[in-house]
């Protein structure tokens, strides 16, 4: 019974952000469902094949911003072919054609083209915000016509993904009445960067809170830019010289001294590392450090600098900081809340000994009590650490642990890895996210399904034994919304014993695991509202109707829209 | 794993601790890695027979260790820094690999830095006419090579350190003296 007019509602609906509160809210009654549809602003899309774009536009057409999710989580991995899917073209072109007042659009995974770049950037008066992230199919044209369509542009995020670098002038393509910018990252692009027309953008923005520079910028532009844009909170250092004059470097500590308001650094992508010194005064503002593109920065360059940022929030380091490294970390930095710690070496080097193992791991555990999100690639484990990491931070809400080598056990006494993990599961409560490695049998499952109950992402590979494993996950998780599994033993029997679960559930990936074609067709025929997708590689065997034939990936999810269109031949949709 | 098997309940299983597994004697899993079973494995036969004792490495896993392809393909060439030697010079000096695009630069620059000449390379006889130093680097097996015997990238990515070595401690590989 709405006592109030509609209006009050909206309003009072309006201080609620979460969408999943939305769509609670949308469940209560008629009314509401229709004034929340009308005035929800925010659409976060999951799986951008689970609905299609009329769909959405059919039930938010006020909808300002929008975030789309297209491949599978394990695409980054190269697990998934090229062209096999999440192509963000129909999506603007049934917005710009519905004429929905677009501000913000967010991509992660998805093939994005220049036209599509085009047709966004000339469709929507108001937009705002782009952010890209793991994208690809698009080139500095499609950033090109971003820059010279979008007249009230603020953000241009462009992470990680692989652009074509055409090495044109798509920075001069901003016009001269574009003073609005205040978040610029091409990190990731990989050419020259017209610098003068860089220094003018960067001049003419004074909102320019957040600047990520790639390769091309050198040491000099990058005083000239800090000198023009003290109030900069976020920067990505580019390049530096290899061996500043030491005027260069006085000029540059003068303007890093100015930003005062700088709490976040990234980049060092090619860096001599005695130019550090020149952020030194800045560090003990910084709450963000990225430093997992800086090989060149190590051993006391790096101790140094992190003895100074006594507020660190956020690390993302290479494992070349090794353990007595992150032993200085856990004194040095009491606030840390995120660790993330990347493999420096990924060609097999024999002699790699310049990694973190679970010392480091312990060290952190025990220094920073506000830890809650780990990923950390090491080359050893032992269950003794994981029990004491348990027993250290049980506020865990992502912890992903990769052992370089696969199936690796307890370095110390060659056991399974499932009691580390476990004690992990049990004490941290609040688990959402989890990634496993080393050695691990269907007992580590038991523990999932026991105590996982917050737990919404597991991430599996090269472990369990039996169909068990699995499906104590299934059963035992109540909160599973993507599970992704590879080469492990699980099989049909495990995939068809609860099929409703999926309907629960966001996505489940299978490669290499012992699922057959006839479990898959079996799987599709019981649960119509899921698309069962296979892909299969290997051009001769298609479409052979061998049920007893393994399935080499299995992408599972669900979806109110039915089998989608745009697959290419490898993908078979059951 | 050699549970004992209860009327299919594992009794194992519902023995939960939080404590090391102490005395339990657990068989080392000799697991096959399931790579195995994909076909993806990327060694040709014959690696496959030297390697046979060994687990696979991680390079021939597609997709391990799980590190986004952007990230693998902007890291790898990051480190190029190398130590460079001289025989009688009191300090070494390092040098970034990247920086040259061929032998001819980075030879070119190893005389300027340390002020001799080089010489001539030959592929049979190694370096004549120069100032009896010859330019040699370690390799990722430890091996000591010549300078030069190999194309550009294939040393470029595989050399740990130079060394310029005097002629005369060098007798094999520069025949000429």
């Amino acid at each position: 019974m709405n006592y109030f007019p509609d209006e009050v509602i909206e309003h009072v609906f309006d201080s609620i952000d979460s969408h999943r509160d939305r769509n609670s809210i949308s469940l209560v009654c008629k009314s509401w469902h229709k004034i929340e549809r009308c005035s929800r602003r925010t659409v976060f899309i999951g799986n951008c094949y689970a609905i299609n774009p009329e769909r959405l536009i059919g039930r938010f057409p006020c909808l300002r911003s929008l975030t789309l999710k297209g491949k599978p989580h394990f695409a980054d991995f190269n697990l998934v072919p090229h062209e096999w899917g999440g192509f963000v073209h129909p999506w603007i072109d049934a917005l710009a054609r519905a004429r929905v007042g677009l501000e913000e659009l967010r991509l992660k995974r998805m093939v994005v083209s220049d036209e599509s770049l085009e047709l966004l950037s000339r469709s929507f008066v108001n937009f705002k915000s782009l952010v890209l992230v793991s994208c690809d199919g698009f080139t500095t044209d499609g950033l090109a016509s971003i820059a010279a369509n979008c007249r009230h542009l603020r953000e241009l995020d462009l992470q990680e993904n692989e652009i074509d670098d055409h090495r044109g002038q798509w920075l001069n393509c901003f016009p001269d009445t574009c003073t609005t910018l205040t978040l610029l990252n091409f990190a990731c692009l990989k050419g020259e960067t017209n610098l003068a027309a860089l220094e003018r953008l960067v001049a003419r923005s004074p909102n320019l809170k957040s600047l990520k520079l790639n390769r091309a910028v050198p040491l000099d532009a990058l005083t000239r830019l800090m000198s023009c844009a003290p109030q900069l909170v976020d920067l990505g250092v580019g390049s530096y010289e290899n061996e500043p004059d030491p005027e260069s470097f006085v000029k540059l500590m003068a303007a890093i001294k100015k930003c005062t308001s700088l709490r976040s650094l990234s980049g060092f992508l090619e860096v001599a590392p005695r130019c550090l010194p020149a952020f030194y005064p800045i560090c003990q503002n910084l709450i963000s450090l990225n430093l997992s593109y800086a090989a060149e920065i190590q051993g006391n360059h790096l101790i140094k600098l992190i003895q100074l940022c006594k507020r660190l929030q956020r690390l993302w380091i290479l494992d070349s900081i090794g353990d007595k490294g992150l032993e200085v970390v856990a004194t040095t930095c009491k606030e840390l809340q995120e660790l993330r710690v990347f493999p420096s070496d990924l060609h097999g080097e024999e002699d790699y000994n310049a990694a973190v193992t679970e010392v480091g791991l312990v060290a952190i555990s025990a220094g920073c009590p506000k830890l809650h999100s780990i990923l950390y690639f090491c080359k050893q484990m032992t269950n003794a650490a994981l029990i004491t990491v348990a027993q250290n931070c049980p506020n865990f809400i992502r912890f992903r642990l990769a052992i370089l080598e696969p199936n690796k056990p307890d370095h110390l006494t060659s056991q399974s890895l499932d009691e580390g993990f476990g004690a992990i599961v049990q004490a941290c409560k609040g688990l959402k996210r989890l990634s496993v490695s080393g050695l691990l049998t269907d007992k580590f499952f038991l523990y999932i399904g026991m105590y996982g109950e917050k737990l919404e992402m597991l991430s599996i590979a090269f472990a369990g034994d039996t169909d068990k494993g699995m499906l104590y996950v299934l059963n035992g998780c109540k909160k599973m919304r993507k599970l992704e599994i590879r080469d492990s033993p699980f099989g049909d029997a495990a995939l068809l014993t609860d099929v409703g679960k999926y309907k629960t559930m966001r996505s489940l990936w299978m490669s290499s695991c012992e699922v057959t074609l006839g479990g898959c067709k079996r799987l599709a025929q019981n649960a119509p509202w899921l698309n069962v997708e296979i892909i299969n590689e290997n051009e001769n065997n298609r479409n052979g109707e061998d049920e007893r034939e393994k399935v080499d990936k299995l992408y599972l999810y669900r979806t109110v829209v039915g089998t989608r269109k745009d697959a290419p031949p490898y993908v078979r949709i059951l | 794993m050699a549970y004992e098997k209860v009327n299919e309940l594992n009794l194992k299983d519902t023995e939960l601790r939080l404590g090391l597994p102490g005395t339990e004697q657990e068989v080392k899993q000799e697991k096959e890695v399931s790579c195995v079973r994909s076909n993806k494995r990327q060694f040709d036969e014959e690696t496959l027979n030297e390697e046979e004792s060994m687990p696979p490495t991680k390079t021939q896993i597609v997709g391990w260790p799980p590190v986004r392809s952007y990230r693998k393909n902007n890291n790898n060439n990051s480190v190029s820094y190398v130590k460079v030697s001289m025989d009688g010079a009191p300090y070494l000096r390092k040098i970034d690999l990247k920086t040259y695009k061929n032998y001819q630069e980075l030879l070119k620059a190893l005389e300027n830095m340390f002020k001799f000449t080089i010489g001539e390379y030959n592929e049979r006889e190694g370096y004549k006419r120069g100032s009896g130093f010859v330019p040699t680097y370690e390799d990722k097996d430890g091996d000591w090579m010549l300078v030069g015997d190999v194309p550009w990238d294939m040393f470029s990515s595989s050399c740990k350190r130079l060394r310029i070595m005097k002629g005369s401690d060098a007798p094999a590989l520069d025949s000429s003296l």
